[in-house]
């Protein structure tokens, strides 16, 4: 994990849209007046002829990339996620996801890292609306290059989408070759006293747990997440089977996130406790990035706690 | 012009199909259904470029039935066409049919798009146009929203992005038959003047009676000459046209008509 290299998913996306732009004739660029924000002002530069700001009208611009779908479009859609989840939401069940139309719905400043704009903007429940709907996959991808890997992944699968992206920098923690599978976990470590399942940004914090634990002769193995929906149940029964302990820490709300998504296969193929950690059926509140993930208890330090417990 | 008289046929023996398809169902929404055949007939048998062979020609003209509860009179116009069998037909709202209480299209050729939740076929459709434009196409896109659809936010948000995309491809009809499921409209939440508000969100707007295909005609045929605006037609209708005791009954919204009824109905089709 490279912490002098430090970078926003949202920015890697928008980088990563650009440079498929230029492969890829079909995709193109949908965003709510926030094409700054978004970073998807990359992709319109490049590209201003398939970029189109829809203003502040989120139900709209989700319908509309419906239907430039059907005439063979790859619509990449931007806006923060509790926008495009929570608003469009009835948008994407019936427009989007019914169909099983191609749209990519990329939802950036997701989770309390929003920071300073509060709990209006702080999207807590978009893994939970997503992975309800039929068709959707889910990818939430935690450094520079898994999200330029997610980006094109989606584009590759036929189909909704949706894209967990943050506004919130973390550090590089994989090589720039590194391969990723779709709906594969990335397990890093095989300690077996406990494994940490994370997504996103609270990837980085369970490295550090792992490597603070490390120090204590404590080895844990991480487990991240990156594709949501579809899970990866081989790597959570196999987990599950070879560790003591099993916790879940998400940038999420409890209800229906990562820890609910593991519950569901443990439940099923291999009952075995599982601790979640992430936002405990709360809003989120102003306040620096860093801050409020200690606040909320997502840091390393809780990790670690609740693994010596 | 003589077409008329051949398109009011087929209108009639579509008004037969939807009623018939209603009852065997034993349930689906036959007021907005009437309402819209006229336009619906004059749009699949005069205007509209599609193919029976080939229903995803990429050139085809697109029609999005935003106000997808009235599919009994879309399904029958497609069946008309040669899209879908009248053995489908029967089979509407069945548990083994592919026509499903709302346009879905997966599996029903001829349809553009699915639809159902109210206000989201006018987003899809300027999708549709806006893609059309993009590939410079030349085919046009129609959608039709209901006077009581109207009502939903996305409805507006969608006009202003037409005028703003200059999207002349693009042709809204508003089903103005004046009921909603609770009553008439301007009492439930009044959306008049529509054709005011329309011009307001810089469309070109034409006010037509929706079953008079002299008006129907002229309408369609402005609507393709005018350039960098979308048009808007209001077309004036009735509301279970066609059947003397559904027509302007807000009742016959969502409900299908009894063995008496359906009777009634289909003797009524006869002797006209």
């Amino acid at each position: 994990m490279n912490f002098n290299e430090k970078k926003a998913t949202r920015q890697s996306f928008g980088e990563a849209l650009e440079k498929l732009g230029k492969e890829k004739k079909n995709i193109v660029v949908l965003t709510a007046d926030l094409s700054v924000t978004t970073k998807t002002s990359l992709f319109e530069a490049s590209f201003p002829e398939r970029f189109f700001n829809m203003g502040i009208a989120e139900q709209n611009m989700l319908g509309v990339s419906a239907g430039m779908a059907t005439c063979n479009k790859i619509p990449f859609v931007s806006t923060f996620a509790v926008f495009a989840t929570g608003r469009a939401y009835d948008q994407i069940r019936n427009s989007i996801c019914y169909p099983k139309l191609n749209v990519k719905i990329c939802g950036t400043h997701a989770g309390i890292t929003v920071g300073e704009d509060g709990a209006t903007h702080q999207m807590l429940e978009d893994i939970n609306l997503m992975r309800a709907l039929p068709n959707m996959k889910i990818i939430c991808p935690c450094d520079d290059v898994e999200t330029k890997w997610a980006i094109r992944e989606a584009s590759e699968i036929d189909g909704p989408v949706y894209i967990r992206l943050c506004r919130y920098a973390t550090p590089k923690i994989y090589d720039d070759n590194k391969n990723f599978s779709f709906g594969k976990g990335v397990q890093i470590g095989d300690g077996t006293v406990a494994t940490i399942f994370a997504t996103g940004v609270t990837v980085p914090e369970a490295l550090i747990a792992q490597e603070k634990l490390k120090a204590e002769g404590i080895n844990v193995r991480v487990v991240d997440i990156h594709t949501i929906k579809p899970i990866d149940k081989e790597l959570i029964i196999k987990c599950a089977k070879e560790t003591n302990k099993l916790i879940s820490v998400e940038d999420h709300s409890i209800i229906g996130g990562l820890g609910s998504a593991i519950s569901d296969v443990l439940t099923e193929e291999y009952p075995k406790k599982l601790v979640k950690i992430g936002i405990n059926d709360t809003f989120g509140k102003s306040g620096k990035a860093g801050e409020l993930l200690e606040y909320f208890g997502l840091t390393s330090k809780y990790i670690i706690e609740e693994v010596k417990k | 012009m003589n077409d008329y008289l051949k398109l009011e046929k087929i209108a009639k023996s579509i008004r037969k199909n939807v009623i018939d398809m209603i009852y065997k169902a034993s349930s689906g929404h036959p007021g907005g259904a009437l309402s819209i055949v006229d336009v619906l007939t004059y749009l699949y048998f005069e205007e509209m470029n599609v193919d029976v062979q080939n229903p995803k020609l990429e050139n085809r003209d697109r029609l999005v039935l935003s106000k997808g509860h009235a599919c009994a009179a879309l399904y029958a116009v497609l069946s008309e066409k040669g899209f879908l069998s009248k053995d489908e037909l029967s089979k509407f709202r069945k548990i083994d049919s592919i026509l499903q209480g709302h346009p879905d299209m997966k599996y029903i050729p001829g349809v553009d798009m699915s639809s159902g939740s109210l206000g989201q076929g006018i987003s899809a459709s300027i999708g549709m146009a806006l893609a059309g434009k993009m590939d410079k196409r030349d085919y046009r896109v129609y959608c039709i929203v209901g006077d009581g659809e109207i009502e939903e936010g996305e409805v507006w948000e969608a006009a202003m992005s037409a005028s703003h995309y200059k999207l002349d491809n693009f042709c809204l009809i508003v089903d103005n038959n004046n009921l909603q499921i609770d009553g008439e409209i301007s009492k439930v939440m009044n959306s008049y003047p529509i054709n005011e508000k329309f011009k307001a969100f810089g469309f070109n707007v034409i006010d037509i009676d929706g079953h008079n295909f002299s008006e129907i005609d002229n309408a369609f045929k402005m609507a393709k000459t005018n350039k960098e605006k979308p048009t808007a037609i209001i077309a004036k209708t009735i509301k279970g046209k066609g059947v003397s005791f559904m027509e302007n009954e807000a009742d016959w919204h969502g409900k299908a008509p009894n063995e008496e009824q359906y009777s009634i109905a289909m003797k009524e089709f006869k002797s006209e």
